[in-house]
């Protein structure tokens, strides 16, 4: 049921993040240029779109790995994720919501989501390491074309199969942080 | 002044519809979108300006005794081009002619002057009237030929002689080069003699009379754009003290600065922000928490924020939390995914005051506007269309169903044109009259009079 479940928020995630980007290029043939406030609020939805995308892969694959010895903590936490998720809703987001907050806490219930999803770095299982995952989370999702894109200094190349791509050959691997120093 | 409220209860306002104007057809002319509106101090005239990049005035006539209502009608009173498009040739960028703000200044002579911008470039507009022109030239004819002079054989002085009224817009200061970023607001100094103007990520502070040169008292500019996480979406100048500005951003905080402080503003003197609802949060909750417009009251005690959903006040000595809070249109938080994807979730609502800062209105969907009185703690929801333009046919409160069971007169949620949208409203601010913009045209509604 978890896999479902993190299966459903792993499309609504790359459905928002293609939602995102083609709004992004959409933008650049706007009258009067870009606008500095809308590409900054689009980019904060696809940064959690895409850390979202990328936890809840990494969610998955854990609960399709039955076991996992190097990863002992995932399989006690994935319960801790089940009970977290609440009932079915019509709408996606308050599902994205739980799974965004529960690889962060899995201990407490009191502290409110944040849209960095690292924060909580005491809390968090060695598994799920946010710099693993940042780097994880900087590589292209497999929706994109693997086009080679520019690394930024520090971050490590992460072999991304084709995927099937929703916008095309033009569409190249947008690394996130590169969006606003546009302008 | 007339206390206001917004209807219903022990306080019984009726708004009436009084007139509309613009085009009927139901394709618009993207020029003809209307982008702000504004009332002038005396509320004698009422300006808008539109996508185009004009500037429409509107006068109150005279109260009439003979008439039922002795309020006055507003009539076109002047229209003029007050931007046009431009080109940025270093950036390969098209400069829009909308006009994102009119701020009228307080009227010291028998001409008028307000302020308008687009994206980059502000003017200070003189309107004045002309009601008498020279005649009896002695080198001119009538018709404005020079006469040969040789045909001159005796002197007259020129006298002036009534004419038809004309009203003449001209531009008298031209204020550009100032913002690298898209220009939100303009706010005019209550020393009336310098204003700011606010983008993305600066403020400006200018002298009237100075064109040449502004002063830039707030940067939030990081040194690292990729650092860049929140951008400035509204500012003001205090009602009352010269010094006081305040500013709002894209994370939902207010920031108020003292320029007596420092030359830079950038250390506020007060931050007001309200600690986020766990419980609310969602993938969209940065979007929705964005500030789209800030008011102070009149009376300079209080200020008002609108973000997507809400419409909270402010008192300028708490800076913990809002005073009061009003939901807006709280059915739309769980329909937030499908607003982002028809962009809906981007519009910037405006927001504004009553004349005696007791009910304070704002704008929704589907053409509907909402009141919310404060000190009878009441809300009320209009509609804005040629359904309801009968004059003086007074508006039925409206009611979104939010639960399952639709009552009858409810409109539910998934019936609402989100094409329909009031992002502009006014007040006038001595009287019960209204201002409501809907996508190219401009409603004014009054309360009955009894």
């Amino acid at each position: 049921m978890s896999a479902t479940t993190a299966m459903e928020v792993t499309i609504e995630a790359r459905r928002i993040l293609a939602v995102s980007i083609s709004k992004l290029y959409a933008s650049r043939t706007q009258r009067g240029g870009l606008r500095l406030h809308r590409s900054l609020l689009l980019s904060l939805v696809m940064r959690s779109a895409r850390d979202i995308y990328h936890s809840s892969r990494e969610s998955e694959v854990l609960s399709g790995a039955q076991s996992a010895p190097e990863e002992p903590m995932d399989t006690s936490s994935s319960p801790g994720e089940q009970t977290r998720l609440p009932e079915p809703q019509p709408e996606p987001q308050p599902v994205l919501n739980s799974t965004e907050t529960a690889p962060e806490e899995p201990d407490n219930t009191e502290d409110g989501c944040d849209s960095e999803i690292i924060e909580d770095k005491e809390n968090l299982s060695p598994a799920k390491q946010s710099r693993k995952r940042r780097g994880k989370a900087s590589a292209a999702p497999d929706f994109l074309p693997s086009k080679r894109a520019r690394l930024e200094p520090g971050e490590e190349r992460y072999e991304v199969p084709l995927g099937s791509c929703r916008a095309g050959e033009s569409l190249t691997t947008l690394s996130l942080n590169r969006v606003i120093p546009a302008f | 002044m007339l206390c206001a409220g917004p209807g219903g209860g022990s306080n019984d306002v009726q708004w009436c519809f009084s007139q509309v104007k613009g085009a009927i057809d139901d394709d618009v002319a993207e020029a003809d979108i209307i982008s702000t509106v504004e009332f002038n101090q005396s509320g004698e005239l009422l300006a808008t300006g539109d996508k185009g990049g004009r500037v429409v005035i509107f006068q109150q006539e005279q109260e009439s005794k003979n008439k039922l209502q002795c309020r006055g009608e507003y009539n076109v009173y002047s229209t003029f081009q007050s931007h046009e498009p431009e080109f940025d040739y270093l950036k390969s960028l098209e400069i829009e002619e909308k006009i994102n703000k009119i701020r009228w200044l307080p009227q010291k002579n028998a001409a008028h002057f307000l302020l308008s911008t687009n994206d980059k470039t502000i003017k200070l507009w003189k309107i004045s009237e002309r009601d008498k022109r020279p005649e009896g030239y002695n080198l001119k004819e009538e018709d404005g030929q020079y006469r040969d002079p040789n045909t001159v054989t005796t002197l007259r002085v020129p006298v002036f002689r009534p004419m038809d009224l004309m009203v003449e817009a001209s531009p008298r200061r031209v204020f550009a080069n100032a913002h690298t970023y898209h220009i939100n607001s303009i706010s005019v100094n209550s020393d009336c003699e310098t204003y700011l103007s606010a983008d993305d990520l600066r403020v400006n502070l200018w002298h009237l009379e100075i064109t040449d040169r502004s002063f830039n008292i707030v940067d939030i500019k990081p040194a690292n754009m990729e650092d860049l996480t929140e951008v400035i979406t509204a500012a003001e100048f205090h009602p009352n003290q010269c010094n006081t500005f305040v500013y709002s951003s894209s994370k939902g905080t207010i920031r108020l600065c003292d320029m007596r402080a420092a030359a830079l503003c950038d250390s506020h003197a007060k931050l007001f922000e309200e600690p986020e609802d766990p419980n609310n949060r969602s993938f969209f909750s940065e979007i929705i928490s964005s500030i789209s417009d800030v008011k102070f009251s009149h009376s300079g005690r209080y200020m008002m924020t609108r973000d997507y959903l809400s419409v909270k006040i402010w008192d300028l000595n708490m800076e913990s939390r809002p005073v009061e809070t009003y939901q807006v249109h709280e059915y739309l938080r769980s329909k937030l995914c499908s607003l982002y994807e028809n962009d809906c979730i981007f519009d910037k609502f405006e927001c504004c005051w009553n004349g005696n800062d007791s009910v304070v209105m704002t704008g929704s969907y589907n053409n509907f506007f909402r009141m919310f009185d404060r000190g009878y703690q009441q809300d009320m929801t209009l509609e804005a269309s040629r359904e309801n333009s009968k004059p003086r046919s007074v508006l039925k409160p409206r009611k979104v169903s939010t639960g399952g069971k639709r009552k009858k007169d409810e409109i539910s949620v998934d019936s609402l044109d989100f094409n329909k949208k009031i992002l502009h409203t006014a007040w006038h601010p001595l009287d019960n009259i209204i201002a409501v913009a809907t996508t190219n045209n401009l409603y004014i509604f009054q309360d009955k009079l009894n």
